[in-house]
This record gives C-alpha cells, sequence and structure tokens, in this order.
C-alpha cells in the first residue's frame, strides 16, 4: 500500500518534457489507477441495484403466478418478521461468539509471545490447531461432544443447542484473534522494546503500557473483518438446527410447499440481509485500514 | 494388514473405542472415497477460482466502465454473503431452473421424468469456485498494482509492447507478490469445501455422518474427522509455506 502511494506521487511528475511520448499513455494508465485503484468503489446505488433485480425477478414470478396462487410478494412479506426475527439471532450469535472468542484469543495471543518456552509451544499449537480446522467440522464436533446440560452440585444448568453453537463457532475465532494479537505485537519496530527497556521499564508495563496501546489501532481492521467472517459463517448453525435465519426460511419455503416461483426471492431475501450487514462493515474496515495505515 | 485390524478390533472389544473405518472395509472404502472427493472438489474448484481471479483481475483493467463495475459487484457480493447461503441459492434456487427431462423405457412403458441437469457436485464446484474466485480478483489485482512502475517503464524503454510487458514482466512479478495471499485463499477454500455436506455432496464430512450414523461412533468419529482435517491443512499450509519461501523476491517486502 505504502509502495502504491509512493509510487503515484512520483508518477505526478511525468509531464517532464523528456519523458513526453510515454508521458499521455502513463497519465492515462495513472487515471485509470485512480479510478480503480483502491479497493472496488462501490456505492449504495450498487446495493438498490441488487435489490432492485431481486425485486424485479420477484415481480416477473409474481406474473407468472396465475390468479388464484398467492402472490411472491404476499408470501415474503408474511414470513419477513419470522426471518428477519432469525436474522437478529444470527447476529445475537455472531456478538456472542466475537466476545467469547476474543477473550479467550487475546490471552492465547500474549501466551504466544510469552518468554516461557511451554506458554509460548503450546499457544502455538493451539492457535494453530484450531486455524486449521474447518468451521463447520468444528461445530460438529462441539455439537455432538458436549453434553446438553451439566448437573452442578445438584442442580441442572441446561445447555442448549444455540450456547454450544456459540460456543463452536468461538474457537476458530479465538485462533484467529490469536494471530492478530501476535502479528499485531510483531508488527511494532523492536526499537520501541529497545527503548522502554532504556527507560527501565520492565517487560509487564512495556507491553501494556507501550505495545499494547499502539497494536490496537493495528488490530482493529482485522479484528472487524474477522467479526463479518464469523457473522456469515453464523448460517452454519443451520446445518446443526439452530433455529436461525437459515433454518427458518426453509421452513418457510417447505410451509409453502417449495412454491418453484418463491425460491429465488426467498434464499435472494437471505442473502441481502446478510449483505446488507456485512458490507457497510467491510466499507467502514476498510475506511479504518486506510486511516490507521502506518507509513514505513 | 490383518494385524492391524485384529488389533483395532481388539482395541474395540477391550476399550469400546470403534474405529470401524480402520476394520470394517466397507466403512473404510468409504472413509477414503470421501476423503478422495474432497481433495478432487478442492482441487477443480481451485483451478476454477484461480481462473476467475485471473479474468476478474483482467476486467478490473478494462477502459470500459461496465465490465469494471460490474466486475466489482460481482466482487463484493461474494465476499459479504455467507458461502453456506451462496450453495443454498445456487442448489436450491437456481437448481431448479436447470431441469432436463429424461425418457426411460421398461418394457412397453415409457417414463418421463425430470431431473436436475447439474449434481449437487456441480452446484458446489459453481458455487465454491465462485466464492473463491471473489476473494482471488481483489489479489490478484493487489498483486498487479504493486509491480513497481519503474519496472514497467524499464521494460517500455526496452521497447516491449503492452501484450509483452503484461506476459513477461508484470504477470511473473505479480504471482510472486501475491502468492502469500494466494495461498491463504486456497486454503481457506480447502476449509470450505466441508460445506458441501449441506447439499449432500459425498465429501469427507458427509461420508464421516454416515459412518457415525451406522456405526455409532460419533467420538470416535468426530476425533478422526478434525484429526483428518487439520492435518490435511497442515500438509497444504506446509508446503505452500516452502513453495512461497523458495518464490520470495528477493529485496521485496519484507
Amino acid at each position: 500500500m505504502s509502495a502504491r502511494r509512493r509510487m503515484r506521487l512520483d508518477n505526478a511528475g511525468t509531464d517532464l518534457p523528456v519523458l513526453l511520448p510515454g508521458a499521455e499513455r502513463l497519465a492515462d494508465r495513472a487515471r485509470r489507477d485512480r479510478l480503480v485503484g483502491t479497493m472496488p468503489r462501490l456505492h449504495w446505488t450498487h446495493g438498490a441495484v441488487l435489490a432492485g433485480l431481486i425485486v424485479l425477478w420477484a415481480g416477473m414470478a409474481e406474473a407468472q403466478t396465475g390468479a388464484a396462487e398467492p402472490g411472491v410478494f404476499d408470501a415474503l412479506f408474511r414470513w419477513m418478521p419470522l426471518l428477519l426475527e432469525g436474522f437478529g439471532f444470527n447476529i445475537l450469535i455472531s456478538f456472542m461468539s466475537m466476545a467469547i472468542g476474543t477473550a479467550v484469543g487475546v490471552a492465547l495471543g500474549l501466551g504466544q509471545i510469552s518468554l516461557l518456552a511451554p506458554v509460548r509451544g503450546s499457544s502455538w499449537l493451539v492457535t494453530q490447531f484450531f486455524r486449521n480446522a474447518p468451521w463447520l467440522v468444528l461445530l460438529f464436533f462441539v455439537m455432538f461432544m458436549m453434553p446438553f446440560e451439566f448437573v452442578v452440585f445438584g442442580t441442572v444448568i441446561p445447555f442448549p443447542d444455540w450456547i454450544k453453537a456459540t460456543i463452536g463457532l468461538a474457537l476458530p475465532v479465538m485462533a484467529n484473534v490469536s494471530e492478530i494479537v501476535r502479528g499485531a505485537v510483531m508488527s511494532v519496530p523492536s526499537g520501541q522494546w529497545e527503548s522502554s527497556e532504556s527507560l527501565a521499564f520492565n517487560r509487564r508495563q512495556t507491553l501494556f503500557m507501550i505495545i499494547l496501546p499502539q497494536c490496537i489501532k493495528r488490530m482493529i481492521p482485522p479484528w472487524m473483518n474477522l467479526y463479518a467472517i464469523l457473522t456469515m459463517a453464523t448460517v452454519l448453525a443451520s446445518i446443526v438446527g439452530v433455529s436461525e435465519m437459515m433454518t427458518l426460511t426453509r421452513r418457510a419455503l417447505a410451509a409453502e410447499q417449495n412454491a418453484f416461483t418463491l425460491l429465488v426471492p426467498f434464499y435472494g431475501f437471505v442473502l441481502l440481509c446478510f449483505f446488507a450487514y456485512c458490507y457497510p462493515i467491510a466499507r467502514f474496515t476498510l475506511y479504518l485500514e486506510r486511516r490507521y495505515h502506518v507509513i514505513t | 494388514m490383518d494385524g492391524i485390524e485384529a488389533w483395532f478390533l481388539d482395541l474395540y472389544h477391550t476399550t469400546g473405542i470403534n474405529l470401524t473405518i480402520v476394520y470394517d472395509a466397507f466403512d473404510r472404502e468409504r472413509f477414503l472415497r470421501g476423503l478422495l472427493n474432497t481433495v478432487v472438489l478442492s482441487v477443480i474448484c481451485l483451478v476454477f477460482s484461480v481462473i476467475i481471479g485471473i479474468l476478474g483481475a483482467w476486467l478490473l483493467g478494462a477502459r470500459q466502465a461496465i465490465p469494471r463495475r460490474f466486475v466489482q459487484a460481482y466482487v463484493q457480493f461474494f465476499r459479504n454473503t455467507p458461502p453456506l447461503v451462496q450453495m443454498y441459492f445456487f442448489f436450491f434456487a437456481l437448481g431448479p431452473l436447470f431441469m432436463t427431462t429424461v425418457e426411460r423405457q421398461v418394457g412397453q412403458m415409457v417414463f418421463v421424468s425430470e431431473t436436475p441437469l447439474l449434481t449437487s457436485f456441480h452446484w458446489a464446484v459453481i458455487s465454491l469456485s465462485f466464492f473463491a474466485g471473489a476473494f482471488n480478483v481483489e489479489i490478484f489485482r493487489s498483486g498487479i498494482e504493486a509491480v513497481p512502475r519503474s519496472t514497467i517503464e524499464a521494460a517500455e524503454a526496452l521497447g516491449m509492447s503492452r501484450w509483452q510487458i503484461y506476459l513477461d514482466v508484470i504477470l511473473p512479478l505479480a504471482f510472486r507478490i501475491c502468492l502469500p495471499a494466494l495461498n491463504n485463499n486456497l486454503v481457506n477454500l480447502v476449509k470450505t469445501t466441508t460445506l458441501a455436506y449441506a447439499i449432500a455432496v459425498p465429501e469427507l464430512l458427509y461420508m464421516s455422518n454416515q459412518i457415525w450414523s451406522d456405526s455409532v461412533n460419533v467420538p470416535e468419529m468426530m476425533t478422526v474427522l478434525l484429526f483428518v482435517y487439520v492435518g490435511l491443512v497442515a500438509i497444504l499450509v506446509f508446503a505452500m509455506q516452502r513453495w512461497e519461501r523458495a518464490m520470495k523476491l528477493p529485496g521485496f517486502g519484507t
């Protein structure tokens, strides 16, 4: 990124007389780069176009259905409150997994930079293990291997499936957060460690007063990116039977006898909900990334 | 071989740890077929997603706005929606649109039935390729952009044509620059193939599910499955990292 930015600065001076033959082409390319250069520039209008397309499709389907059959929009509006409630449940699961995963992951990440070799090694192993396992397999693992209730001193603590799903999703989040923390600490120049040492800070003080405050800025964009990924992964809970949006959508479709014309609008609606939620997060992450970008 | 099988059978009788995939030929065959399907699915999706990535990155550099906008919309859409919902959308919503009629003659009677044109495996390939391809577009684009301008200018000064510069200078450099990111995405793709379970593609997770449903050995199969996947991905990551080190551009980046 920084290299690119520097290059762009260099290109500003291509109108030197010596470079005239190539200058026009280069200026043209620079102009095009400015257009495409940074991340794809998407506008809210694109989302609107997408929504329009789905509405159009639904409309076409509506036009095809006979007068006797219920319309596509009718069905969609009838089911929408339920589906949105399911979406809210997805978001709840994502919040909780993120909270658990971040809390444990930060501890694990600090373990990875510990000076004690056994702590460092075991943290690394745990991180790598959960990072390399597919999300769905971990979810299955937790769903099947955890009891549905705990008995503590005679009281039964129920453990519903959605909490198990939350824990199952928190495991990969934990490993990824651990890597984010480690990467952020590593990215702080070693001069910072040395100068704080020369100012007689001990290791803990250095870490908590000098290194970590700088890391937070660097960690926020990847952390938000991870949150977007997690939100999209909450749909996996439908495979293991949690009543979230996807499960409810399929049940709603089943209740409508899987009417041929309803399939595309309903699944499209689910896609659109997630897009509407994740896209602003992605944009904001990008903005933060650009803002916090350290020019080295 | 018999000794190993006998040992695992004995393990089952003495401890109750039931690893049918070792001593039972049928389960073993199912498990290995699942593993093979996962590998095949991953490789096919990998090839298609790289093709999509290259095409998309090329279109992003087009002069006309329409192909550029189209690719941008595609990338953003597939990056910001859950891959599972994409797969369901493809399989359940678009699948029924592609039907074909099959005529079967049984004796004097002719049966005409509607069957899907594409199987669940095909739809898994399509949706996973598009999903991974969306990320690849971004990766290739950033790789192409990271090629130093001065290198391209030097190539121009040597009188190379646009096409030559693209093929002989930009692409080889861009490939080596974006290899780490590309590998990350491909590893991710292998992990995402587990989603094909949801549309009944007989890959490793699906086969394991069948085995533990038949043999009622959920804990054992779960553990085996987890370790097989971690092992599979670990081998891939290890190989990729070696490759990355071999292909690293000297003096570029950190």
